[in-house]
């Protein structure tokens, strides 16, 4: 091929790639401002954390694609497919909250680079405290009480033998301010012994109360189940095998992904539950891979996310093994109960 | 590393004479190949940017799924690099005239198969709903750019007289990071156009890997320039044990992994300046650009002193700036950002005036039929030797703490860099200085 039909060639091909390119943005950015006719009902309005005299919702981050996405949108717990309410700020890429304390992990858009920060609300979801995060945010609860707050992120930088990962947990005491940034400085007791290695990672903190909490622990390529105290710093192994627990409201009972032999390794959790008092775990009916930290509706019912057409949908699941899954909120990711 | 360019190689015949006092033309050929990588990087760097994000924050998968996918298939890349260079060696069909030893092997076509295929990954993302298939994109995606890599050095080797093979590295790594630090950049902007548009950045991602393959095939001639490596006599047996046999890329295969032993990795490079001077969590994710920066500004006026003042000591300067680094880390002179700045400047540093000079000195010790499986043989030796340092230093960690850890390679690098200092020194045996 001669000189000038090379460049003719290139110069017509950056032509059509660049159109396509721009034919691409400009949809996605089209979808990212318009609503999509077919998705949920919503409507603007007031979202609150505090008390619920009409009973209690259901809160979460709101995935439709439009101008929604990232809001905290909610809906009666009782009857989901109601029109849901979505509050215009703040955007919110994990969120929890309780007892009108909410916590809300969310991106600050950058010129070059997106951060991360954690955001303390009150029951009016207004911003009270903020803390700059150090990774893309994974996990967040707020204590039955409302006073302590715990988030994980994701450090893709933070890893060992290169290409890996590692989270890092932080917890946050709302009445004195005081920030524990890192578990993994915390004592850990492994099997019953002091344990200590670098390649400690903690991630998926549930409370108990103001004081005691549970967390996973991995080393060494295993994950455990560890019961944390928030003023001795400890971290105590307590059963094999368990990631991203959540503390039933009695606090008998973990609910958790376990990995199950047997699946493949890029789909290998069952949600399972775990009896405190008598050690025993028990598979819940939903047969699909759960990767999430499962959130109790009530004594009885769990809900969690699975992938669906606008990132993620909300389903629910009987804790005690019986009933079979069912869709609880479309386009839905990170609820909460407020009562 | 001035080694043997100059031992049974003048200058070769094609070659333009260099002008003294004026720095000679850089190959087109360099340029083009430089222009590959920029726009590859752009395209890979944009996905790489966001697909935790992606991954997280849309698919929701946790960060230990996210471990599992990044980690699964990481052994492969090692093995299907020293393939790229072994199958680019072979003579291509239309040269098979008693031209096989010349340096017209296929490297034009391995790498562009390796371009295609990992441009091939970039719209198979589009369609990748569930974990187990994504993780096969991304398997496939890494297997294209091990394929590619030593071709490709091959090529700029073969491409730049061997009195300015160093600069001609230098300039290509620069524009690689060009494109390394557009491509974030472009992923961020088509977010920001259109928010959670992941897909719009894959597709755009897609049509500039498209764009980058074009540029190779159209813009990079099969049979760069007439430059040659060294002509040396090729030792007989399997072409590994074979190459193996040559003193000279013994020695520099050697250093490479011996130096590796001792070099950190990136990540826990970034990780002890983090938590040893006690920066702001927010900082984690930048500290990588600040490294990026110098690498940029540094490669090609680092290449162009190797060519002139000898290769071997400025790739020892370089390492003494990693060095440096290191003893900073360790004894923590103050904390903070000031110390962190001067930290990343070596770290920059020490990559400008050792990446191409590695390859630079392997192209000078291999002939030019066997420059693809030389460069991947280093290269490789060198990957080994840091995924070795990686292993220690997280034993190192877990037992002693980070301060025992960074001591130790820090004595470590010390050692190597004087082995490697002693065994690359040039002297009345090996040749006169090629500077």
């Amino acid at each position: 091929m001669s000189g000038g039909r090379r460049f003719l060639v290139l110069l017509a091909a950056v032509a059509l790639l660049a159109a396509t390119g721009t034919l691409a943005v400009l949809h996605a950015a089209g979808q990212a401002r318009g609503a999509r006719a077919d998705g949920p009902p919503v409507r603007a309005g007031t979202v609150t954390l505090g008390a619920q005299p009409d009973g209690p919702r259901l809160v979460f981050r709101s995935m439709t694609w439009g101008p929604d996405r990232d809001e905290l949108a909610s809906v009666p717990l009782r009857h989901p497919d109601d029109t849901r309410t979505a509050a215009s700020a703040p955007t919110c890429l994990r969120f929890h909250a309780a007892a009108g304390t909410g916590i809300c992990l969310q991106a600050v858009y950058g010129l070059v680079q997106d951060g991360y920060r954690a955001v303390v609300l009150d029951a009016a979801l207004h911003e009270v405290r903020h803390y700059d995060l150090a990774g893309i945010p994974t996990r967040a609860r707020v204590s039955p009480s409302g006073h302590l707050v715990a988030w994980t992120v994701f450090l893709s930088g933070d890893s060992y033998a290169g290409g890996s990962f590692s989270t890092r947990t932080s917890v946050l005491d709302t009445r004195t301010w005081t920030l524990q940034e890192n578990l993994e400085d915390d004592a850990v007791t492994l099997d019953g012994a002091p344990y200590r290695s670098p390649d400690v990672n903690v991630w998926g903190v549930t409370f108990a109360d103001d004081e005691r909490f549970y967390a996973t622990v991995a080393t060494g390529g295993r994950t455990y189940l560890a019961a944390g105290d928030v003023t001795r710093r400890t971290l105590t192994t307590v059963h094999g095998n368990v990631e991203c627990p959540s503390l039933s409201p009695d606090g008998t009972r973990i609910a958790y992904k376990k990995r199950v032999p047997g699946l493949p390794d890029d789909a290998p959790w069952r949600l399972y539950v775990l009896d405190l008092r008598t050690m025993a775990e028990s598979a819940t009916a939903e047969q699909r891979d759960v990767d999430d930290q499962a959130l109790w509706l009530d004594g009885r019912t769990l809900a969690y996310a699975l992938p669906g057409d606008d990132g993620t949908d909300v389903w629910s699941v009987p804790a005690d093994g019986s009933g079979a899954p069912a869709l609880l909120v479309h386009a839905a990711l990170a609820p909460a109960v407020v009562r | 590393m001035y080694l043997a360019d100059s031992r049974h190689t003048p200058v070769s015949d094609t070659a333009p004479a260099p002008r003294p006092g004026r720095p000679a033309r850089i190959a087109t050929t360099v340029l083009a190949l430089g222009t590959v990588s920029l726009v590859t990087d752009v395209s890979s760097e944009m996905v790489t940017a966001v697909l935790p994000l992606y991954l997280v924050t849309v698919m929701a998968v946790s960060p230990l799924g996210f471990g599992v996918l990044d980690g699964v298939y990481n052994g492969a890349t090692v093995v299907i690099r020293l393939l790229g260079g072994l199958l680019a060696d072979r003579p291509g069909g239309h040269d098979a005239h008693g031209h096989g030893t010349d340096g017209h092997g296929r490297h034009k076509a391995v790498a562009a198969a390796g371009y295609g295929l990992s441009a091939l990954c970039k719209p198979a993302l589009l369609l990748a709903r569930t974990t187990p298939v994504l993780g096969l994109v991304l398997a496939v995606d890494r297997a294209g750019k091990g394929l590619r890599t030593a071709p490709r050095d091959a090529l700029i080797s073969l491409s730049a007289p061997p009195e300015r093979r160093a600069r001609a590295f230098g300039v290509h790594r620069a524009m690689d990071t060009v494109g390394a630090l557009a491509g974030p950049l472009l992923a961020f902007l088509i977010l920001r156009a259109a928010p959670g548009g992941y897909h719009a950045v894959f597709t755009v991602s897609a049509c500039v890997a498209a764009l980058g393959v074009l540029v190779l095939v159209l813009c990079v001639p099969a049979r760069p320039g007439g430059m040659v490596g060294g002509v040396l006599p090729l030792p007989a047996g399997r072409p590994v044990a074979r190459l193996l046999r040559l003193p000279g890329l013994r020695r520099v295969c050697l250093c490479a992994a011996l130096l590796g032993l001792a070099t950190l990795s990136d990540s826990f490079v970034y990780l002890f300046a983090q938590r040893r001077l006690g920066l702001p969590a927010g900082w984690f994710p930048l500290l990588p650009l600040g490294t990026a920066a110098v690498y940029l500004l540094l490669a090609v006026p680092l290449g162009a002193a190797g060519d002139r003042y000898g290769r071997r000591r400025v790739f020892v300067l370089g390492h003494l700036a990693l060095l440096s680094g290191y003893a900073l880390l360790l004894l923590r002179p103050a904390g903070g950002l000031p110390v962190a700045a001067v930290v990343l400047t070596l770290h920059g540093l020490f990559y400008a005036a050792t990446d191409g000079m590695l390859a630079a000195a392997t192209a000078a010790v291999v002939p030019a039929s066997r420059q693809g499986a030389g460069l991947a043989l280093v290269s490789t030796g060198q990957a080994a030797g840091r995924f070795g340092c990686s292993l220690t230093v997280g034993v190192l960690w877990a037992r002693w703490g980070d301060g025992a850890a960074l001591a130790a390679m820090t004595a470590a690098l010390a050692g190597a860099v004087a082995v490697a200092a002693y065994v690359l020194r040039p002297g009345p045996a090996r040749g006169k200085e090629a500077a």
